[in-house]
């Protein structure tokens, strides 16, 4: 454990803790920081914020009691499957609970926690706690009486400790660390010797690995996008095309108040009307009640409805995302609307003629919302996140790649950005005008995602309203590709050869403007930019770094059982994540894991939920969510990974993040 | 004089320069048609143009002539009309392109040649060209306009005409060394190297009828 993140965190007084001397655990309660049990009603201020230290912690006690072999072998199923009635059994675990003084006992680290198991709908199970009961990891109780009192103190005031500590230093990281510590210790306590042998080979299963052959749940997900014929004009064909229209996963619908169809992702008018005029109806009539409709369910299909102004927007999924990251969905549609027409404008044309045909208006850029729609589909941690992802770079290179941008800076540029295959390399912004998230995600889904402005082959000037910065008027975006396998110069063109290399491989110069006559002036602004990122090196940089792509895992923590994780940084609003490869390459498998993270996300951000760690096992995987004031953490690992291995990775990943902060994450920007 | 494309004779070749834009309705392959020029590349299945995109070219007339076309391939979509004056202000040069198997496509092309000679560079030169020559040479009954009627327009409206398929690629090269044949390479001045497209430019006379909020010279 020296290794642990407590360990390296020595400058906060009382980090430190040795896991391995359960006796010296103590010292870090001096400060009253740790805690132990907490009162039921005294509780998130302080268990919010968990962070790294705590899984030092847990995984301490746990290997603590492991060697003193305290409880008794048990094997791992039918422990956890007992997790929901722990709160109400007498002895056990709830001792602890009631007994917050509870000193010398090594015992169970902890928990004045309420667990309960919860059955996701595809057969999976999350343990979590419940807001009720908060507790903290005893793992630190182990110890001194002396260390009682302050102890016993803190956990009677909760909120004292939190206001005398920072939210940076140790307080956050020590505190809320019981979550994890009592979900993730006495499992594997129980393991018996032989269940260990038997899980240490299969630790090597990947998540999703076995075929399950009973699970239906993404059968023919291959053909999620695949087109489906208009129906022909004596319509012979309309039942097949029926049959494929209800095969899709996925349907965005939207149409006016009027009921004039707008948009529809899959099927043409001849398919959909009918069903756009029963949406109608039945959208109307709630709304006539003056009780919006907001979703209902049919069958495992789940209906989303989101009114903006005129507009009905409709998502039906069976993919088991949540009312809040469908109606975020629809919410991004309808700003690409916005983007295309501007808030005004629609209004206009509403107000002028309720019953305006939009798709008039809007044509050209049903395109733009078929990618959009389709980048949901196949689940996007970006838009799961509402988080922006940059590509990895030194924090010394991004600094000259900034400068380089201001330095070339002309007058009339509003926002400067570099993007490689839709991560960040560098923003450069006036100091009141930050960019918001959804605004770059039409970007990036207009420039990566679709392949228009791309497969022009040139130089771009589009008009476009980003909703976020101004929903009332346009912006003018030029926009130029290179390619990061194109070494070469190629002079006065600077276009990418269109279909030749993927999304990924796509650097592309963005410069915003108000002015639309603005075009020359921020073309010749590229031009000095490149050229002088070309002689400062930084371009041979950002090419290598798009090139060498994300790390894996492995890469970061060498040998953990994690196969993928999401990190968002809350106050960046920034996520970092590593490659796909190679355990989930392709559109299933990158469907399955988002499933997952989507599962995850919204168990963490359910209304009135305080959850803040869930740990969830299902057939396939095993998954662990962690929300924080700092952070939101994923991750998922093999269905036979151990809870501490979990917690372990985790812990080494946050570690990593922190290291690199300042390369994964655009901290700051450049500012003019 | 009005064209803006600055030639130069170093011994005994020629360069000029010339801006040229592309309007007519959405869809009716103005994109394919550049993209055939520009990079000899078609697609099937294009997505719609968002905005303008903006290529260059370099052709040899003959031995000594050389010319390079600065492209503004726009969208056709209406909504992007109020845009195109931008565009079009200082050409030297433009293609309005229509498709063979639309007969409303020639009607807008018609707008905008009535739009560009009203509004653009006095001198501009225009060619209209009827696009997707490929889908009629398959199946004859598809087409919608002769090619006589819109010759005879074109001729009356004093514009170059060619059938085009950006697809086969039939006649792509002609109308665009058709067009370079017809601009004023005599009266180039000196090449104006890469420092700007912008620096060069021409400054035609306001003349009465132009767009009064285009007129500023961005």
């Amino acid at each position: 454990m020296g290794s642990s993140p407590t360990a390296s965190r020595s400058s906060s007084n009382n980090c430190i803790r040795q896991p391995n001397a359960s006796g010296q655990a103590s010292q870090a309660d001096d400060h009253g920081n740790t805690t132990m049990t907490v009162g039921e009603d005294q509780m998130s201020a302080e268990e919010v914020e968990a962070p790294q230290e705590g899984m030092g912690a847990v995984k301490a006690t746990v290997e603590d009691r492991d060697d003193d072999g305290y409880r008794p072998p048990l094997p791992p199923r039918p422990n956890l499957s007992k997790t929901p009635e722990r709160p109400t059994t007498p002895g056990g675990l709830n001792t602890s609970h009631r007994r917050p003084s509870l000193l010398s006992k090594p015992t169970t680290a902890v928990s004045s926690i309420d667990i309960q198991t919860l059955s996701f709908p595809d057969g999976s199970r999350g343990t979590f706690s419940t807001p009720a009961s908060r507790s903290v990891s005893e793992s630190a109780a182990l110890d001194t009486p002396g260390s009682m009192t302050p102890k016993g103190k803190h956990s009677q005031n909760g909120s004292e400790g939190d206001d005398t500590t920072s939210l940076m230093s140790y307080a956050p990281t020590m505190k809320g660390t019981g979550d994890l510590a009592s979900l993730l210790n006495d499992d594997i306590n129980a393991q018996s010797p032989a269940w260990r042998l038997l899980s240490s080979k299969a630790d090597t299963v990947n998540p999703f690995e076995a075929i399950d052959y009973e699970n239906t749940s993404l059968l023919n997900f291959e053909n999620e996008f695949n087109e489906i014929a208009p129906v022909d004009s004596k319509g012979g064909n309309e039942e097949e095309l029926l049959t494929q229209f209800k095969a899709k996963y996925k349907h965005y619908l939207c149409l006016s108040s009027a009921g004039k169809p707008i948009y529809s992702r899959h099927g043409d008018q001849n398919l959909i009307n009918g069903y756009i005029g029963i949406i109608q109806t039945l959208i109307s009539f709630y709304e006539g009640s003056k009780d919006p409709l907001h979703g209902f369910t049919a069958g495992g299909t789940r209906f989303v409805i989101f009114i903006a102004g005129p507009l009905y927007f409709v998502a039906i999924s069976r993919l088991g995302e949540s009312d809040a990251q469908l109606r975020s969905q629809l919410e991004a549609l309808y700003m690409q609307i916005l983007s295309t027409l501007t808030l005004p404008t629609l209004t206009h044309l509403f107000s002028n003629r309720p019953n305006t045909d939009l798709r008039r208006p809007l044509e050209g850029t049903e395109t733009l919302l078929s990618s959009l729609a389709d980048t949901f589909t196949k689940g996007s941690p970006s838009a799961l996140l509402s988080a922006l992802e940059c590509l990895k770079l030194r924090k010394s290179q991004r600094y000259v790649i900034n400068n380089t941008l201001l330095k070339a800076r002309t007058e009339k540029l509003l926002y400067g950005l570099i993007v490689a295959g839709g991560r960040l390399v560098s923003v450069v912004r006036p100091k009141r005008h930050s960019l918001h998230p959804s605004d770059l995600q039409l970007i990036f889904n207009m420039l990566f995602e679709a392949g228009g402005v791309k497969a022009g082959g040139g130089e771009n000037w589009i008009p476009l309203c980003l909703p976020g910065f101004n929903n009332r008027g346009y912006l003018y975006m030029y926009v130029s590709f290179l390619s990061a396998y194109d070494d070469g110069q190629d002079g006065e063109e600077r276009p990418s050869t269109p279909g030749s290399s993927a999304r990924e491989d796509e650097i592309a110069v963005l410069l915003i403007s108000a002015e639309k006559e603005s075009f020359y002036e921020l073309k010749q602004m590229r031009d000095d930019v490149v050229s002088q990122l070309e002689k400062n090196g930084s371009m041979d940089i950002i090419k290598a770094a798009v090139r060498q792509g994300r790390p894996s895992t492995a890469d970061i923590v060498p040998g953990t059982q994690l196969r993928h994780f999401l990190y968002k940084s809350r106050a960046n609003v920034q996520y970092t994540m590593p490659s796909f490869n190679p355990y989930f390459n392709g559109l299933l498998p990158q469907r399955r894991l988002m499933n997952l993270y989507n599962n995850l996300h919204a168990q963490i951000h359910a209304k009135h939920s305080h959850l803040k760690v869930l740990h969830s096992v299902s057939r396939d995987s095993v998954s662990l969510a962690w929300s924080t004031p700092l952070f939101e953490f994923y991750c998922v690992a093999g269905p036979n990974a151990s809870r501490a291995s979990i917690a372990h990775g985790a812990n080494k990943v946050i570690q990593w993040v922190k290291r690199e902060e300042e390369r994964v994450f655009i901290i700051g920007g450049a500012v003019f | 004089m009005a064209a803006r494309g600055p030639g130069s004779r170093a011994g005994n070749s020629r360069f000029a320069q010339f801006k040229l834009v592309l309007l007519g309705e959405s869809a009716v392959g103005k994109s394919s048609l550049v993209l055939r020029f520009v990079k000899d590349q078609f697609d099937d299945y294009r997505e719609s143009t968002i905005g303008a995109a903006f290529l260059t070219q370099t052709i040899s007339l003959d031995d000594s002539t050389t010319v390079k076309f600065e492209i503004w391939d726009t969208a056709g979509q209406e909504r992007y009309k109020s845009l195109a004056p931008m565009y079009y202000r200082n050409a030297n040069c433009a293609v309005v392109v229509y498709d063979i198997t639309q007969a409303s496509s020639l009607d807008k092309a018609k707008a905008w040649v009535k739009e560009l000679q009203r509004q653009a560079n006095e001198n501009i030169i225009i060619a209209l060209a009827g696009n997707k020559l490929d889908l009629v040479t398959e199946q004859p009954d598809k087409r919608a306009i002769p090619a006589a009627d819109a010759e005879a327009y074109a001729r009356e409206a004093g514009l170059l005409f060619f059938e085009t398929s950006a697809k086969t690629s039939e006649n792509v090269k002609e109308l665009f060394t058709a067009i370079a044949k017809k601009l004023p390479l005599d009266q180039a001045g000196p090449r104006n190297p890469r420092s700007g497209p912008r620096a060069g430019v021409d400054l035609r006379p306001e003349a009465p009828g132009t767009q009064g909020a285009g007129a500023c010279s961005c």
